[in-house]
């Protein structure tokens, strides 16, 4: 990066180390920390929405949706999650081209499984087989995505079934003495209520999810782990203009307090939003705020 | 080969007895049954000896974290907060490379950089930190009257914390602490897949799943499998949990010996 690292063999100490830290695969490691976040963001809402839907089901009065709803939070939870990962990545990727190979190709003959080999025809292949490098790359990461979001919407689901149960009944009751339906009931009293319930559940359950982020090289994406053990390794001088030993362990220790500052940093956020979300609640954490506030003239 | 005759080849696989070498082709459900089976005797092996170790731990670090003095709450407050605040991946990758370097100059290492005693090493302070926390919950809700009810008895100090205060704390904490141990045995299928290598493909039960998935390039039968074997586990965990829960709260009435009931939120 810098005009003076033009020749790393002349370079000592520091100076060497500052231009090591910057070569081309360094910045993609820097950029993988941007990956890492990037999915949690698209992740976080998406298993939110799994999981309304799988707690919906769960509360249907309808018995086949219920049992839908019930069965996918019992299976998921109890089964490790990384054997879902690996399960899911293949099973997702064979389901979208074995739809596409019906769609696509109603006039081939040949059974999709033969034997040990899954095979469809060309124009389903996912991505295509002509497709440029990023189609790759954004298909991959989509399918860490879902995969991430079928498994901790399950247990997202399971929080938020809690907590509208948790919903004082006494609110529901009053909302169907003002004539709403179940429907309305659910969406004006039950959702905007539900929240301060299900918080501690969610944080949690966010915890969790930053640290399953080192699952993704799992899932072939070139994430953090995938990048501190490719430049940790050791490397001779025939192959690197920074040769150097088995740093492997100072990249995981970089990694190690990445992640506790950022634990660190999701629970005073997640302390804040529980203080925000407790204001005016019948909990102990409302009561505990109703008090310390100072008698205004509202009051 | 009969299936029979494939359990006996391959049941004691993941310790090492038996046939060397795993099928190549022409894979037969029970082969997946027998060799994902096998593979689960390290998983029972992981859990079980970090559950024991760790509980033991955890409780240390609860009385530490609770106590007034900075020099016994200060360490257990850091070591919660390592071994909570970083991904146990992490953990296990972090551990395997830090016992590699450590290997050279102090051999004492050598057996940690093998997955029997160094992936045991990570899991038993990863429970003891998490179990810790969940006892430390339990210390601080106590009930007061239990403690001012043993001060009346004359109990103090060591007595108290032996006869009234640990074994309260114990019965608050049961239900969260299974959860815990189920999500340790779920954690075990990590230690082969991320930091410690399986020697001579001696792998746990995920090993062996993914081997069956990556041969096959069908999921949709050594995963199912390996699931099932989970479920098996967990349920006996819970039968042996709420054994021992039983066995807690033997001097309640039996009408107020409400079964355990396993908090909703299966998290850790």
């Amino acid at each position: 990066m810098f005009a003076a690292c033009a020749d790393p063999s002349t370079l000592e100490g520091l100076g060497w180390l500052a231009c090591y830290l910057t070569t081309g695969k360094h910045l993609s490691f820097y950029a993988a920390f941007g990956t890492v976040l990037v999915l949690l963001a698209v992740t976080a809402p998406t298993a939110l929405a799994f999981g309304m839907g799988g707690a919906m089901a769960a509360r249907s009065p309808l018995p086949p949706l219920a049992w839908l709803g019930r069965g996918y939070i019992a299976i998921v939870r109890g089964v490790p999650d990384i054997a879902f990962f690996l399960f899911f990545v293949i099973a997702l990727d064979q389901g979208f081209e074995w739809l596409r190979h019906h769609a696509l190709c109603p006039d081939w003959d040949q059974p999709v499984r033969q034997g040990n080999d899954f095979i469809v025809c060309a124009a389903a292949k996912l991505p295509l087989g002509n497709a440029p490098q990023w189609v790759h790359e954004v298909y991959g990461f989509a399918l860490a995505v879902l995969t991430f979001a079928i498994v901790f919407g399950a247990f997202a689901a399971n929080v938020l079934f809690g907590a509208m149960r948790a919903v004082p009944r006494a609110q529901v009751e009053t909302a169907e003495a003002y004539g709403m339906t179940p429907r309305q009931a659910f969406r004006r009293v039950v959702v905007p209520q539900m929240w301060i319930y299900a918080l501690p559940g969610l944080g949690n359950l966010w915890m969790i999810l930053v640290k399953a982020t080192p699952l993704l090289f799992l899932l072939g994406v070139e994430d953090i782990v995938y990048w501190a053990r490719e430049l940790g390794a050791s490397k001779t001088a025939r192959f690197s203009d920074y040769p150097h030993g088995d740093w492997t362990i100072w990249y995981f220790l970089a990694l190690l307090v990445f992640y506790l500052a950022f634990t660190k940093l999701s629970e005073i956020v997640l302390a804040r939003l529980t203080r925000r979300l407790s204001h005016g609640q019948a909990t102990a954490g409302g009561e505990a705020l109703r008090r310390a506030a100072p008698a205004g003239p509202a009051a | 080969m009969s299936c029979w005759e494939t359990v006996q080849s391959y049941a004691l696989r993941s310790l090492g007895y038996g046939e060397r070498l795993l099928p190549r082709s022409d894979f037969t459900l029970c082969e997946q049954f027998v060799l994902i089976g096998s593979g689960m005797i390290w998983n029972v092996y992981f859990g079980a000896l970090a559950l024991l170790a760790g509980f033991a731990l955890a409780t240390l670090l609860a009385v530490g974290k609770a106590s007034p003095h900075p020099w016994a709450r200060k360490p257990a407050e850091w070591f919660v907060f390592l071994f909570r605040g970083s991904p146990l991946f992490i953990q296990f990758f972090f551990a395997y490379f830090a016992f590699l370097a450590l290997k050279g100059p102090l051999p004492v290492f050598t057996p940690f950089t093998s997955a029997w005693a160094g992936a045991l090493v990570v899991l038993f302070c990863n429970t003891a930190a998490y179990s810790g926390e969940i006892f430390f919950g339990a210390l601080q809700s106590v009930p007061r009257g239990d403690l001012e009810a043993a001060s009346a008895y004359g109990l103090t100090g060591w007595r108290r914390f032996r006869r009234i205060t640990w074994p309260t704390m114990l019965r608050l904490a049961w239900p969260a602490y299974t959860n815990e141990a189920i999500f340790l045995f779920h954690a075990t299928t990590l230690v082969f897949f991320t930091g410690f290598p399986a020697r001579q493909q001696r792998g746990d039960a995920l090993y062996y799943a993914s081997y069956f998935a990556d041969k096959t390039f069908n999921p949709f039968v050594p995963y199912p499998i390996l699931a099932g074997y989970f479920i098996l586990l967990t349920l006996g965990i819970i039968a042996l949990m709420g054994t021992i829960n039983r066995r807690l709260n033997r001097h309640l009435p039996a009408e107020r010996r409400a079964p355990m009931r396993l908090r909703p939120a299966f998290l850790r």
